[in-house]
């Protein structure tokens, strides 16, 4: 087992850079997440790794060997396609000895090793049929049976659960969390489903624009996201984002007023923080609750509720034209149109500079 | 007025005609072609055709005794089979670097092979006839299964690559993954999955090889001269013979009916490729 490193890995189509000088470090046994929009980068960045891609320049080390230029088997990973990528003039049981018989295992070693897989991914009973007579659950557990029986040191997962239907997805996801348990290995996922991100991840890597946005444990980035864009890319309702000027700042906070005319003080260094320069306050929909008009830093008109039962997400549009989200309790009443006054809990808002950089907080605590 | 159920009927029977019309419409010659073989000469001449008459054997007695059938075919099977064999080998690795490894001039250079179909043979036989001169492979067996192979290779990297495109890429990277070489991704994993496409290549490529008559009648004498000369040999100068030249004709296409017939299945997914998924 090993850790793997990549060194400012740059990955070009003739002019488009897909991946502009990506530095990473993942440790062994990690579970690691690569998630961003589509087109940032993170396909390609999983296909470099696996050696599908040839890198335009950059290293890729895992433990002390170079792999960047070795052939993809020669690299000891194993990958999960998000097509599941079964041969389908296999039976389920050739799908999975393929690799060990390309190797030239012996078969005694190749069946102890099938058996097993089949055993961990609940297999058994399907050994013999082809892919076609599989459902789509099943396709998947192959397609990762597969890559368990070669041991690799590092797994790639290529957003491997989009082709599953809502329900099987979350209880695959679950599964996965176990195999990650149960194996021990190191796992790197691609995704584009930030729920998939947080609820896998030991360490979550935000991509966009080929580039690397922030790295860090999911709680990590949920509370204290370096950007705007980390910040509205995770969470689910997504943060809301306010416009608004600096009023004054110190190394004890600052105060803003937004276009709404609304003026907060934000337990935010103001510290080197310009006076009239332009922020965005940053505030997800648990730090918001919805209170009586006439009582209120915000009022607003209700767009929509989503009712879910425990909670009630409430789109509200401001006087000045803006969305917040908000989570409001199970039993919230509210109907189209109502007016509502809304409160920040301020000890929680997000503040970003005209760049979009987050501007650091008094305290890290996170919660 | 018509019910739509009667109107559905009455189009169902239209087309059915008309379907049936352009079937027999194709088979007649091949029909009477068969059937003249069977004729005398005199029978074969005579106006109006006659449907009724007495069958004979004669025919193909005398071309058994004219000339050896035997050595036509062999040539036959020979250069079909061996244009096929040649011709995939190098069609098969064609496609799969065109189908997979696409670059910005894949498109254009599918294009400019099969536009050199497009060309009259006639225009390249005299520097093709002087070459094959030159290199002493006139009348060789050799020589035609170079040039069958030349022509229908555009078709069958054409046809291959068509098939090779259906395949997700995703399954030959899974291959590499699993550690599979160049030959064993190709052997072990692309053609097993591309059977039916490559198999309607085979057949339409050993088809086209039978059939040809332009480059068979212009560079081969006797040596090497397939079925497709055997049939001209018997236009001869003494006036045309219909019987003979019918008997003849039946014997050089019944093996490729038979085995058109036979893989009739592969053949219609063959000839309609792209058209329907």
């Amino acid at each position: 087992m090993a850790d793997l490193t990549i060194k400012n890995l740059k990955k070009a189509y003739g002019d488009i850079e897909i991946l502009k000088g990506i530095n990473l470090e993942i440790k062994d046994h990690e579970f690691v997440v690569f998630v961003g929009p589509s087109g940032c980068g993170k396909s390609t960045l999983l296909r470099s790794i696996a050696g599908l891609e040839e890198v335009t320049s950059g290293q890729i080390f895992l433990g002390d060997k170079e792999i960047t230029e070795l052939a993809p088997a020669k690299r000891d990973l194993a990958m999960v396609f998000q097509s599941y990528a079964l041969y389908p003039h296999m039976s389920v049981r050739k799908n999975m000895s393929f690799a060990l018989e390309l190797a030239g295992k012996d078969k005694s070693t190749i069946d102890a090793q099938v058996a097993e897989a089949a055993r961990i991914l609940e297999l058994e009973p399907l050994l013999d049929r082809k892919p076609k007579d599989l459902s789509g659950g099943q396709r998947q557990r192959v397609a990762i049976g597969r890559s368990i029986v070669r041991h690799p040191e590092v797994f790639l997962f290529d957003e491997p659960l989009s082709n599953l239907d809502a329900a099987l997805r979350v209880q695959t996801r679950l599964e996965l969390a176990q195999l990650h348990h149960n194996l021990n290995a190191t796992m790197i996922y691609v995704t584009h489903d930030q729920v998939e991100a947080m609820t896998l991840a030991d360490k979550v890597v935000v991509l966009n624009g080929g580039c690397i946005e922030q790295v860090g444990s999911p709680m990590e980035l949920y509370h204290h996201p370096v950007n705007q864009f980390v910040a509205g890319f995770l969470g689910m309702p997504k943060m809301s984002f306010l416009p608004g000027q600096v009023l004054s700042g110190d190394q004890r906070g600052i105060n803003i007023e937004l276009q709404s005319g609304a003026q907060m003080q934000l337990p935010i260094s103001g510290e080197g923080v310009a006076k009239g320069s332009d922020v965005t306050l940053g505030v997800r929909p648990e730090h918001i609750t919805v209170t009586d008009k006439n009582n209120s830093t915000f009022r607003g008109r209700l767009d929509v509720a989503e009712h879910l039962g425990s909670d009630t997400y409430c789109y509200v549009k401001t006087d000045t034209k803006q969305t917040l989200t908000v989570r409001a309790p199970g039993t919230f009443l509210g109907q189209y149109g109502d007016t509502v006054g809304l409160n920040l809990d301020l000890s929680h808002c997000h503040l970003f500079d005209a760049q979009g950089k987050a501007i650091h907080k008094l305290s890290r605590s996170a919660a | 007025m018509l019910s739509l159920k009667q109107r559905h009927r009455l189009n169902n029977a239209l087309l059915g005609t008309l379907a049936w019309g352009v079937a027999l419409a194709i088979f007649f010659p091949i029909f009477w072609m068969i059937l003249t073989s069977f004729k005398t000469e005199i029978d074969a001449f005579a106006t109006p055709p006659q449907l009724l008459f007495t069958p004979t054997l004669e025919n193909y007695a005398l071309i058994n005794e004219r000339s050896d059938y035997f050595h036509f075919a062999w040539n036959s099977v020979v250069v079909s089979f061996g244009s096929t064999i040649i011709g995939m080998l190098v069609a098969v690795p064609a496609a799969y670097s065109m189908a997979f490894f696409e670059t910005k001039r894949t498109k254009s250079t599918l294009l400019w092979m099969l536009s050199t179909k497009m060309l009259p043979p006639v225009g390249v036989l005299v520097p093709i006839y002087l070459l094959f001169k030159d290199l002493g492979m006139l009348d060789t067996r050799l020589g035609l299964v170079i040039i069958y192979t030349l022509i229908n290779l555009p078709i069958m990297v054409w046809m291959a690559y068509t098939y090779f495109k259906e395949i997700p890429k995703d399954i030959l990277e899974a291959a590499r993954m699993d550690g599979a070489t160049l030959l064993q991704e190709i052997w072990r994993v692309l053609l097993p999955m591309s059977k039916g496409g490559l198999a309607s290549t085979v057949l339409l490529s050993l088809i086209l090889s039978w059939n040809e008559a332009f480059w068979s009648l212009n560079l081969t004498a006797s040596q090497a001269a397939p079925l497709t000369a055997l049939i001209a040999s018997y236009s001869s100068p003494e006036g045309l013979f219909w019987a003979k030249l019918s008997a003849v004709s039946t014997l050089a296409c019944a093996p490729i009916l038979i085995f058109g017939w036979i893989s009739q299945k592969q053949l219609v997914r063959g000839l309609s490729f792209g058209a329907v998924k």
